[in-house]
């Protein structure tokens, strides 16, 4: 017999915070006809909610997780079920102190209280503490911990007395059925559900899920250790689950928090142990619950005897008992962001999975509100499922980096840092050529992309401090002064690119024209031959791409983006595409990224080498900027195109993936004489494109940022419509509350003499150190940093608060707790270097 | 005194057990392992006894290396001296496993331990053969009693109590004895951080099996019948408070 209702408007697969949380969300916003399904029983399930540690620090160094976590904590305290409790982050070296410095710019950035404390301090609110084991610590007043199964039940209730929402615990799916790529059906051993729209928020179940309807949720079951120990007196002397600050010892990737009488030690240190999906051990099968598997002593040993020094009073008392002991497992997935949005393979399924118990209710709102009107508050681009090529969604791949990142969940992580394993993955067809010359190579959405050439080392002597040598370890870990050599000798010659990571995709069919036009902002009704770049909006305007558009034919549109954030691009097109466009106005998507190679040629000299190479005119006249066109080079066709994301004159040239390596030697050779040298991302990413004041998705443009914000305004709109265009329209009118500015630091030298150089994330402060705030009410913080090596400055791009915004306005950036002065060099796109564009349009 | 106390290493099974295909053992791959909660009572009342008497509880048990886990738990209870007899615990009878633990409460006598009393669980959580205390005690000559759940010792002498539905058996006898332990007596203590501390670096003492096992004659398992569920509503709100308090008291959770 049925006990679940045989049709849903919706149906949320999960009942653990993250579902629960979802379920409230829809219903609060007019959702009804929701039905939640879960395994277990009610309230706890069995998954891994139901042993979580439930403590939450606010401070991360990504955004998105912080404004989730943030959200997430005003959602706890509305609903009663938040208690604060200040938290340490303590450190036993002086190196893990710096990091803890660059926590406190990410805590400014984000505005979030926090202070950096001497071991005395900590010891003083945390009495069983030695204080002679660490050297300082980083304290945050607003950590605190929750009730998540408490504050689940609430938000369940809450969707139930709307009267939007039917429960059915114990009802396992054994199947989801798709139908023209579309979900329609959650098959349980409770009966059948017919649905349009499914969300799988299943945590370490969920890619066993997915796959039943032919998706890919990546993640992995990972054991987080976790041991209780006590009674101990000196807490249980206390009222309340916690009185004392947690404490994370970050040094040996352990935490000890107080709950009750007991002492929870938790540890991230051991050993990656991974599980199936498909091997979990079912309700009836476990001892406690199928995620709480049975505790594995010999890898929590080391980490036990650290947290004995460092709390001997407490956990030195022999009557002091291990009462309770798990291998608890959570989600990890291959980049460590969580896993959201409605898959790529099937319409109507959705994923909210990874999420960690700090961030939850958030993650339950924004993905409602995604689901509502495709308008999360909050950007949720790092998150996005559609992220992952198909090879990151493989098992191997999955456990390859999350193996890697387990033990860095309270590692000291470099902004630049790079993944060991599973490298290699895409190469270009030049990559052989790229090793011989000493490539450094970094990776991108796994292409092994050069990031300078040590080939290219000669080139220092040639230009001596003009480099911008960076004295500091940390600042100059993951770079070379090769790419600074790099970018000069583009400047002063020409640079030969591999750009074959971009993402590149057909827009093609009689309604292709229109298609294109109702996503970009940019006028595509062009003549064929012409390379229009373009913001992509969102319905309230805010960015969801830039990227170029090349129109090769009356009805194909060719899309170039970049490979990080590619796929996410081509689910966005394909997604609009006209539903029943008929004979004559259907379009489609085709994805070329693997047909297609890229070399990018720019410099002074970028028209003498190619030149030598072409009998076609390529000219100014003849080939002008914002064109395309086929030429021959030597035996080769090339689509080329003229444009540059460095500011110099040259082309990028599109050519199918087996002739690259052709192509790319060919450019050597000619380029030879004329000192054409390779040039790595470094360059083409960083150096010259801030010297321009070019923007980057994901770095300066996201959601939360509108075209007028980021100064890119152009004098007309299309009178076509198009996504966001009526957002944007308004946003024309309004003054706007926050202003995309390029700065140049100062003055470099620290405290100690030593000269120091910001990666990005600093907080932009005053001149004499004071907050600043924004019309949002946020903080400026550094978008991007790097050399401009033309200009020999070291360049930071900033949303600063209007008033802030004027050309030579004096401020200072925060960089390891220390003030350095910088200078507004520009409050709109007006390039710091070649301001009128001379080099492009030459 | 001086006491010995044997563990068997046994599948932490906490619901619906699987066997191997083969039918001779519990699927354990994704169990972990513990002792009966017999052994968990006898670890506690050895523990107990050693220091009440100024005496030490060696702990010991028959199996492969995997088994050291479960010598370290005890260890980390209180126990010192864990002793492994490396055998493959499959192979073995309950004659065989008597043997094994006799000769080396033999071999320890002539080391100059004289283990005033042995310890072992009723019967182990997975054969539940029954046997092996009775069998040490005949290949030892030594008095011995079933199903304890307290004893106390007074000099020499050693008085054990059976609980049964009937009442309470007393029995006195002399040391040195083999009791088998019956859960229930005593709450086995859990392990502190300085007692891991110390069970991690203890030295385990391995010692070859001395004779060629017979066998236990096992033809195969066979999961019995799942037993039917019941759910029974006890009442709904405050107002059923009493009668959850009446069951936990009727299950023993709650005293």
């Amino acid at each position: 017999m049925a006990t679940v209702p045989s049709s849903a408007r919706v149906v949320v697969i999960g009942a653990g915070i993250v579902g629960n949380s979802l379920v409230h969300h829809l219903a609060r916003l007019g959702w009804r006809d929701i039905v939640q399904i879960d395994k277990g029983p009610l309230p706890n399930p069995g998954g891994s909610t139901g042993h979580a540690s439930n403590f939450i620090f606010p401070v991360d160094h990504s955004r998105e997780i912080t404004d989730l976590t943030l959200d997430s904590m005003k959602q706890y305290k509305e609903m009663g079920v938040f208690t604060e409790s200040g938290g340490f982050e303590v450190a036993r070296t002086e190196e893990r102190m710096e990091e803890l410095r660059r926590r406190m710019s990410s805590a400014k950035a984000w505005g979030i209280e926090a202070e950096l404390v001497t071991p005395e301090q900590v010891a003083e609110k945390v009495p069983f503490l030695d204080p002679s084991v660490i050297v300082g610590a980083f304290w945050t007043p607003s950590v605190g911990v929750v009730d998540s199964l408490r504050a689940g039940t609430i938000m369940r209730e809450r969707a139930l007395e709307a009267g939007a929402l039917t429960v059915v615990p114990n009802a396992e799916v054994v199947g989801l059925d798709v139908e023209e790529g579309r979900i329609r059906r959650v098959r349980t051993d409770q009966g059948d559900i017919e649905a349009e729209t499914v969300v799988i928020a299943c945590g370490v179940w969920s890619p066993r899920i997915a796959r039943m309807a032919g998706a890919h949720i990546p993640l992995t079951p990972a054991v987080h250790q976790m041991i209780s120990v006590g009674p101990v007196p000196v807490l249980a002397e206390k009222e309340g689950e916690i009185s004392f600050p947690i404490v994370r010892d970050m040094d040996t990737f352990c935490y000890e928090r107080q709950h009750g009488a007991d002492m929870e030690v938790g540890s991230y240190a051991h050993r990656p142990i991974l599980h199936d999906p498909d091997e979990i051990p079912s309700i009836e099968q476990s001892k406690l619950s199928p995620t709480e598997l049975p505790f594995t002593e010999e890898d929590f040993d080391p980490q036990l005897e650290q947290a004995l020094e460092l709390m001997p009073e407490i956990l030195g008392d022999e009557s002091v008992e291990i009462r309770y002991a798990i291998n608890g497992l959570l989600s990890l997935t291959p980049d460590g962001a969580p896993v959201l949005g409605e898959t790529p393979e099937v319409k109507g399924l959705w994923s909210a999975a990874a999420v960690w118990i700090k961030e939850g209710p958030g993650v339950g709102r924004a993905v409602a509100e995604w689901m509502t009107d495709g308008l999360p508050e909050i950007d949720l681009g790092h998150s996005d499922i559609a992220r992952f090529y198909p090879h990151q969604r493989t098992r191997s791949h999955i456990r390859a980096r999350t193996s890697e990142s387990f033990n860095k969940t309270y590692g000291i992580v470099h902004p630049g840092e790079q993944w060991e394993s599973d490298r290699g993955s895409r190469l270009s067809p030049m990559h052989a050529d790229e090793v011989a010359r000493g490539a450094v190579f970094f990776e991108t959405a796994g292409w092994e992309r050069p990031h300078w050439y040590e080939s290219n080392a000669s080139l220092l002597e040639e230009y001596g401090d003009r480099v911008m040598p960076r004295e500091h370890e940390w600042d100059s870990r993951w770079w070379s002064p090769i790419i600074n050599a790099e970018h000069l000798a583009m400047r002063d010659r020409a640079g030969i690119v591999d750009l074959t990571a971009f993402a590149i995709f057909d827009v093609v069919g009689p309604g292709a024209m229109e298609a294109v036009q109702r996503i970009t902002v940019a006028q595509v009704d062009v003549k064929v031959g012409r390379v229009v770049y373009t913001p992509v909006l969102d319905g309230r305007g805010g960015f969801r791409s830039d990227l170029t558009v090349m129109r090769l034919a009356w009805d194909r549109f060719r899309v170039v983006t970049g490979g990080a954030h590619g796929m996410v691009d081509k689910k966005w097109f394909a997604d609009r595409m006209p539903a029943d466009g008929g004979a004559d106005n259907w379009a489609a998507v085709v994805d070329l990224t693997s047909a297609y190679t890229t070399i990018g040629l720019w410099g002074p000299r970028a028209r003498d080498i190619l030149g030598q190479l072409t009998r076609d005119d390529i000219s100014h006249e003849g080939f002008g900027f914002g064109t395309c066109r086929d030429i021959e080079v030597d035996s080769l066709s090339v689509l080329a195109s003229r444009i540059s994301y460095v500011g110099e004159l040259g082309w990028e040239l599109h050519l199918p993936f087996e002739h690259g390596a052709k192509l790319w030697s060919l450019l050597h050779e000619a380029g030879e004489q004329h000192g054409a040298v390779p040039v790595g991302i470094g360059v083409y990413g960083t150096t010259g494109r801030i010297e321009k004041g070019y923007r980057a998705y994901g770095f300066e443009l996201d959601a939360e940022r509108t075209i007028i914000e980021a100064g890119m305004q152009r004098p007309k709109v299309k009178s076509a419509d198009f996504v966001g265009r009526e957002a944007y329209l308004k946003q024309r009118e309004e003054q706007p509350a926050a202003v995309l500015c390029t700065l140049t630091v100062e003055d470099h030298t620290s405290r100690s003499g030593q000269k120091r150089y910001m990666l990005g994330g600093e907080p932009i402060l005053s001149k004499d150190g004071g907050e600043l705030l924004d019309d949002h009410g946020h903080r400026p913080y550094v978008t991007t940093a790097g050399s401009a090596p033309s200009l020999g400055k070291h360049v930071l791009m900033a949303y600063l608060p209007p008033s802030e915004a004027t050309v030579g306005n004096e401020l200072t950036v925060s960089y390891m707790e220390e003030l350095y002065p910088v200078r507004v060099g520009s409050v709109d796109t007006t390039a710091l270097f070649d301001p009128e564009n001379e080099r492009v349009k030459s | 005194m001086d006491v010995l106390v044997c563990i068997k290493r046994v599948p932490d099974t906490g619901g619906a057990i699987t066997l191997t295909d083969d039918g001779m053992g519990v699927d354990s791959r994704l169990l972990g392992h513990t002792v009966s909660p017999h052994e968990e009572a006898a670890v506690e009342l050895a523990v107990q006894t050693a220091k009440a008497t100024g005496g030490s509880a060696t702990v010991l048990t028959v199996g492969t290396d995997d088994s050291i886990e479960q010598l370290r738990n005890a260890v980390a209870l209180g126990c010192t001296s864990p002793v492994l007899v490396e055998v493959e615990p499959d192979r073995l009878g309950p004659a065989d496993v008597a043997g094994m633990i006799a000769d080396v409460v033999r071999r320890h006598e002539e080391r100059g331990t004289s283990y005033g009393l042995v310890l072992l669980g009723n019967d182990a959580a997975d054969t539940g053969d029954f046997q092996v205390g009775v069998r040490l005690a005949y290949e030892l000559g030594r008095p011995v009693v079933t199903g304890v759940s307290r004893f106390e010792v007074d000099g020499e002498e050693v008085t054990a109590r059976v609980e049964s539905t009937d009442g309470t058996d007393v029995y006195r006898l002399p040391a040195p004895a083999v009791l088998t332990v019956m859960e229930g007596g005593v709450e086995p203590r859990y392990p502190s951080v300085p007692g891991r501390m110390k069970a991690k670096k203890a030295v385990v003492e391995t010692v070859e099996p001395t004779h060629e096992p017979v066998g236990n004659g096992r033809v195969r398992l066979k999961l019995p019948p799942a037993p039917p569920t019941r759910v029974e509503i006890l009442g709904e709100g405050a107002s059923a408070a009493p009668a959850v308090v009446d069951l936990l008291e009727k299950l023993g959770v709650a005293r």
